[in-house]
């Protein structure tokens, strides 16, 4: 362990087995010292990031039927809908009126509807001039099957409507054992490192997300964590890494097996264990909106140097049961309150002036 | 990681903390004011550990709040309620049994209640009470009345509190909760409860209940417009009172929940905020056996990490909590048996059963 701590003190990359090492032996202290002190050296100035902008549903028709996912709704259901233009334009008006610089654009997996309508929706919503921070991998290669044509063709297509920056979700454990047995018709995990890697190489920023605590192995947490770092080595297009626990209430899985909700300790932990071993991802975001204000404020000292995004609007995690809100103004006092300054950024952590 | 200690500036305490020497009001000022907190965490669980190792306790108990009606009226209460208020209560000596009765298939271990400073129930309505729980339930140790109720009862019954304590020994009382204690300062009881038993009143009710053999707690309710000097003064006069008497089992930070509340103005404490209050708690308290993180104020999630950063004890199973809930406290009523045994193990740490006194009654 000395010499494990050592090299982390030094600046230096630990390998798989030193993170299994740590993620068993360290405790809480040590896990917290080490990656405040990662933080403090890629950060060295007490500045902690946010954004304002909302979260877009644009469906929740989804054929994905993930075992985890208590938002979706089947295309047999009644109930699903899609987004009307009427509706996407009041939602962004009211995230610009709130000083908001970027919606997050994510849906289901819908059945039929063609890219030209993906095109479509992207077109009229950069007509507002907000940045369209859209279209999660597993929807990328969605719209790739149904279109037939390469993943590489339709980011050009996307982008050339007015995609800006790809989100980091769908990637939930990058292990395809686990993919197999929770969201067996979501993209692989080979599929989602192909998208992204597309995506950089055309000059969009991304970034990773690891939904953690459900049927996932240590050693499946760190697959998902070793090929986030290998494909940022490869590209430098991750902005940052947000990695939240999973939360079972209402969800398909949570009824046929009892997955207890990680605790706090537990988040802290993997927390910090990502904040060391993913040495060339610049940020990582706190989770308030699974762990409440309180443990957010904390997570800034366990490897979190960004409080995410003040999410006018969330559903999915608030479909699990979880309904925490906090306005800008909140998290700038809580960020102060953690001696810490508060910053308003962009998708790529350009501040705000 | 003493290293880190050092680093923070903090190596002249840390040194005080592993040699067991006492800290001073100065490093009381050093450590509220540093910006630290996995630091202070570090320091207080030196403390922690070596006080309670690596158990960490939990009790199943029963809480009953006989009446909101009090003649207080404390600012930062959202709970107490003058007499005809429509939302204003009080529990017969019946309803009260039926209570307890209600839950006798459970293995609760204690009964934890308190109430206002009611201004006619007499006298004899609280020792019916103690009796007609005891008669209920007759093995279960009764946790109740602050020294703000009981110094109220003296008063109303003439008689001195050691006399009136005595009295409520002998009807069935075990011990003291450690309410009402506030913030002691003259200053902050003058702007936010000038009605209640000064903090000079608190602490001889809580010593003469101590030289009577009673154990009792105390709190400190922070958050609101008091100061780091008058919380570490609050904290000195709890560590002088322990010098004379040892009778105090616990310390519990009470974090202020200010929706509903005549300083409603104010925001929800922090969770740094909730943490430093534990940490230095811990640390000042060098003869307090015990550090409570109530989850049922600050949460279930900060009070499993409050465990690594001085708090040695959860609170328990708590059902019906009424007063932090008419606050606006937004954590569940109770939580179950196996969930704190899960929470305490995953914080690395040993879940032990208590009773009132922290006699170990299971480990898991």
């Amino acid at each position: 362990m000395q010499s494990i701590i050592a090299r982390i003190e030094a600046g230096e990359r630990i390998t798989g087995p030193e993170f299994l090492r740590l993620e068993r032996a360290a405790d809480l202290h040590q896990l917290g010292f080490l990656a405040n002190a990662v933080r403090e050296r890629l950060h060295p100035d007490p500045v902690v990031t946010y954004v304002i902008d909302r979260n877009i549903n644009y469906t929740d028709i989804c054929i994905s039927a993930c075992k985890f996912c208590a938002f979706f709704k089947a295309p047999e259901d009644a109930g699903g809908q899609v987004l009307s233009k009427d509706e996407l334009a009041q939602k962004i008006a009211e995230t610009q009126a709130l000083g908001g610089t970027q919606i997050l654009l994510q849906g289901g997996l819908h059945p039929n509807k063609p890219l030209e309508f993906y095109e479509d929706m992207l077109r009229f919503i950069k007509a507002t001039g907000i940045h369209i921070h859209g279209f999660s991998p597993p929807e990328v290669v969605h719209f790739s099957q149904l279109s037939g044509l390469p993943v590489k063709e339709v980011l050009q297509r996307l982008i050339a409507a007015g995609l800006d920056s790809i989100p980091g979700g769908g990637a939930e454990i990058l292990s395809d054992r686990v993919r197999r047995e929770m969201a067996p018709k979501k993209c692989g995990a080979d599929q989602w490192i192909e998208v992204m890697e597309i995506a950089h190489g055309l000059g969009l920023r991304t970034t990773a997300t690891m939904m953690f605590g459900h049927i996932e192995t240590v050693e499946e947490r760190l697959e998902h964590l070793q090929r986030i770092r290998d494909l940022q080595d490869r590209t430098g297009g991750f902005t940052a890494f947000i990695p939240w626990p999973f939360q079972p209430d209402h969800t398909p899985i949570a009824a046929v097996r009892k997955i207890e909700k990680t605790s706090a300790v537990g988040y802290l932990r993997m927390l910090a264990l990502s904040r060391i071993f993913l040495d060339n991802v610049r940020n990582i975001q706190a989770s308030w909106v699974t762990q409440g204000p309180k443990i957010a404020q904390l997570s800034l000292f366990f490897g979190a140097n960004d409080f995410g995004s003040t999410m006018i609007e969330e559903n999915v995690v608030a479909a699990a049961g979880v309904r925490f809100r906090l306005s800008e103004e909140e998290i700038r006092r809580l960020v102060a309150d953690a001696g810490f300054k508060p910053q308003q950024r962009l998708m790529n952590y350009t501040p705000v002036p | 990681m003493d290293a880190y200690i050092e680093q923070a500036g903090l190596g002249r305490i840390l040194t005080k903390v592993r040699k067991e020497e006492r800290l001073s009001m100065d490093d009381g000022r050093t450590l509220f004011n540093h910006p630290n907190i996995l630091a202070l965490g570090y320091l207080a669980n030196i403390v922690r550990e070596r006080k309670n190792g690596n158990q960490a306790f939990f009790i199943y108990n029963q809480h009953i709040n006989y009446s909101n009606i009090c003649t207080n009226l404390c600012k930062f209460c959202a709970f107490g309620k003058e007499k005809g208020h429509d939302l204003a209560y009080e529990m017969s000596v019946e309803e009260v049994k039926a209570k307890v009765r209600q839950r006798l298939d459970e293995p609760i271990d204690e009964i934890h209640m308190v109430g206002g400073i009611h201004p006619d129930l007499p006298f004899s309505y609280y020792l019916d009470l103690l009796r007609g729980i005891k008669e209920v339930r007759p093995d279960v140790h009764i946790q109740a009345f602050t020294c703000v109720e009981i110094h109220h009862l003296a008063q109303l019954v003439g008689k001195s509190v050691e006399r009136t304590l005595q009295e409520m020994v002998d009807a069935g009382l075990g011990s003291l909760p450690g309410g009402g204690a506030e913030v002691f300062s003259p200053r902050i009881r003058q702007l936010t409860c000038e009605k209640k038993l000064p903090g000079a009143g608190w602490l001889e009710v809580a010593k003469t209940a101590h030289r009577l053999g009673l154990r009792t707690n105390a709190t400190m309710l922070y958050g609101h417009i008091e100061t780091i000097d008058e919380r570490l003064e609050h904290v000195d006069a709890l560590r002088r009172a322990q010098d004379e008497t040892g009778g105090f089992l616990a310390f519990i930070p009470l974090a202020f929940h200010p929706k509903n509340t005549a300083m409603a103005e104010h925001s929800n404490t922090t969770g740094i905020n909730d943490l430093k209050n534990i940490a230095v708690s811990r640390l000042m308290l060098d003869n307090f056996p015990h550090i409570k993180a109530y989850w049922v104020m600050i949460g279930p999630k900060l009070a499993q990490v409050a465990l690594s950063f001085g708090a040695d004890d959860m609170d328990g199973t708590v059902k019906e909590e009424v007063i932090t809930h008419m606050a606006g406290a937004e954590t569940e009523q109770a939580l179950g048996h196996k969930t704190l045994i899960r929470l305490i193990k995953e914080a690395g740490r040993q879940p032990v059963q208590r009773d009132t006194l922290y006699s170990v009654l299971a480990t898991f």
